[in-house]
């Protein structure tokens, strides 16, 4: 496989926090803790997990929108890793991101023509205004979007109009990289469809290279290539999106995939569905060994001791690149 | 826009006509009347002055004849202050306070918004500390105390500046009635601004432009400065016209012919048509630094642009 276009290397990412309201001690949040990943070009890697697993914080240090504690984050061989401000600012042209509330997102007090234009301007002050607009009136053309509607404002349009500026507004640069922070989530389900078709058009289109960062299995099983399963700031499971999604092998991606509705009543109502019990434990005090041990079906001593290293599956039946962080993950899945 | 400033100017004739009514209204309540003196007057001298000002009608008479008279611009004769019209003390009083209120808010506006953003821009650090620090002591002291200070250390250890006077109204002799004027505002809207500057630099557009890769004094200039102003607009509104009507305090402790002082004489001296000029006339100020503060939003946020 050709160069990895980006190369995440043991991320952390650890917040600094004070626990209690009078007395307080500081403690450190661990949002993400040792994730490591290639990105290809022209390719899309989702990262999955539940609400507070630290997608979205993953997501950010990449483009260095945070800062991580310890790691690398190598882009086309140049590490970034704690690059300022100032020297991350050639690279935004490059690697961009797609937020989560599309409208929130975009500057109320700007008309949408000039918030696509920004980025250009920005990066590109020489180009002459008519061809800015020129190329503003492409862009919108390119998402969807009516060039006329180019002096509204965005509270005139609705979320996937929202969603479509934005996608406008990060593309205007031609990134290599777009960072695509829950980019769904608050659209209607119809209206997720077309932003997603979207972002894969414009994927074919332009090689783009998505990092897609979701909790909803069913989308990303459509887009993306690879699956990244993000527990607690761990990777749980890595692997082909096929791979993943037929035969799961980390207990916690089973649940996963085991809770993502089928549309078939008959089949719904006979499939196998695995229920985790309790929530989420805090990051701030993360359990020791592995981190999925307290809500694990399998759990034992050893899950307790020791943390399970992210390993390569190399058993003939393993389709590419499957990594599995698990100890049981052998024992598992010869049950079956 | 036009007709939307033509209507609000035709809702606010109610608006004043009720501020009037209950002012008017409340000045009658309230115990003595404007020609009581410590040596009684000869009844018939005292009808004879009562009838000169209508004051020996029913008092529903009496209102009406003042708010007839107010429709042709008539605010009737000072009482206290005879051979001046309430119209003419007014204006002479309003030059001086105009001036230095409006340089103090003018000042107080430019280094407040200053001063509040780059608080929030060091939110939590060694600036925001010192910034905030200030500005709350400006808000705790009061400005008896302040222009008594100020004019002690400038006026009379350094002797920069006068001590008090109007002098023509000089530069020299404004310097220390600003500041005085200022101060307090100073602190109160740099308050407002860091609050909600930190506010709007945490919104999700503002990570969107630094996203785009722009420098942070273009994510503050361009994005962040009009959305964080909003609340110090509308504050700056009606601060403008409490500011440029005067302050009695300012004005007794420096000594300058404003206006600040008739609201205090003619409260206490029960000088009805003063009162009610006065009145009437700081009601209409805030009335329109409304609407002024009303237009300036809808450039601000074109969400509550007005149509037509």
């Amino acid at each position: 496989m050709s160069e990895p276009i980006l190369k995440v290397d043991d991320l952390k990412v650890h917040f600094p926090v004070d626990v209690g309201t009078f007395f307080s001690k500081k403690a450190t949040l661990k949002a993400v803790d040792g994730v490591s990943f290639e990105l290809h070009e022209g390719e899309t890697l989702s990262v999955v997990g539940e609400s507070g697993c630290g997608k979205s914080t993953l997501g950010r240090a990449v483009l260095q929108l945070l800062h991580n504690t310890e790691g690398q984050v190598v882009w086309m061989g140049e590490n970034i890793t704690g690059y300022p401000v100032k020297a991350m600012r050639p690279l935004r042209s490059e690697m961009q991101i797609i937020f989560q509330d599309p409208l929130a997102s975009l500057d109320p007090r700007m008309t949408i023509g000039e918030i696509i234009a920004e980025p250009l301007v920005t990066h590109n002050p020489e180009i002459p205004k008519d061809q800015v607009k020129a190329r503003v009136r492409e862009m919108m053309d390119i998402v969807g979007l009516l060039p006329r509607m180019i002096n509204r404002y965005p509270h005139e349009f609705s979320g996937g109009q929202c969603q479509r500026i934005g996608i406008a507004r990060a593309m205007i640069l031609r990134p290599k990289v777009i960072v695509c922070d829950e980019p769904v989530s608050a659209l209607d389900v119809s209206i997720q469809a077309q932003i997603i078709n979207l972002l894969g058009e414009l994927q074919e289109t332009f090689g783009l290279s998505l990092l897609f960062i979701s909790h909803d299995l069913s989308i990303v099983r459509h887009i993306s290539h690879r699956v990244m399963v993000l527990y607690l700031g761990n990777v749980m499971e890595l692997a082909e999106k096929d791979a993943l999604y037929n035969a799961p092998r980390h207990p916690y991606t089973q649940a996963l995939i085991s809770a993502v509705p089928v549309p078939d009543p008959d089949k719904e109502a006979h499939k196998k569905r695995i229920v985790l019990k309790g929530d989420l434990p805090s990051p701030i005090n993360p359990p020791s060994g592995c981190v999925f041990r307290t809500r694990c079906l399998y759990a034992d001593h050893q899950c307790e001791q020791e943390k399970p290293p992210l390993t390569t599956l190399n058993e003939p039946t393993a389709k590419g690149n499957h990594q599995v962080a698990c100890h049981k993950q052998a024992e598992i899945n010869s049950l079956d | 826009m036009f007709t939307y400033i033509t209507k609000r100017l035709l809702a606010a004739i109610p608006t004043l006509l009720i501020i009037i009514t209950i002012a008017f209204f409340m000045m009658r309540i309230a115990p003595g009347g404007p020609f009581d003196a410590e040596r009684q007057l000869p009844p018939e001298i005292e009808a004879n002055i009562l009838k000169a000002y209508d004051l020996d009608k029913p008092l529903y008479q009496q209102y009406f004849i003042y708010v007839g008279n107010l429709l042709r611009f008539d605010f009737g004769p000072s009482y206290k202050f005879r051979d001046f019209s309430v119209t003419e003390l007014i204006l002479t009083g309003l030059p001086a306070s105009m001036q230095i209120g409006g340089m103090a808010i003018l000042i107080a506006a430019l280094i407040g918004i200053s001063l509040g953003t780059l608080a929030a821009l060091y939110q939590n650090q060694k600036t925001d500390y010192a910034i905030m620090g200030v500005a709350m002591t400006g808000i705790a002291i009061p400005n008896f105390v302040v222009a008594p200070i100020l004019s002690l250390i400038f006026g009379v250890y350094l002797s920069w500046l006068p001590v008090a006077g109007w002098g023509d109204g000089s530069a020299r002799n404004l310097v220390l009635p600003v500041i005085s004027l200022a101060l307090p505002q100073i602190a109160y809207i740099a308050r407002l601004t860091r609050g909600s500057m930190v506010e709007v630099l945490h919104s999700n557009y503002i990570r969107t432009a630094r996203a785009k890769g722009l420098r942070e004094r273009l994510v503050v200039i361009r994005h962040a400065i009009k959305g964080a102003l909003l609340p110090v607009v509308s504050y700056l509104g009606p601060a403008a016209a409490a500011v440029t009507t005067g302050s009695v305090v300012i004005e007794s402790i420096y000594d300058i012919p404003g206006v600040g002082r008739y609201f205090v004489n003619a409260a206490l001296n029960r000088d009805y048509p003063l009162v009610m000029g006065v009145v009437i006339f700081y009601a209409t100020l805030i009335i329109i630094m409304n609407l002024i503060v009303d237009v300036i939003y809808s450039f601000l946020d074109p969400k509550l642009r007005v149509n037509g």
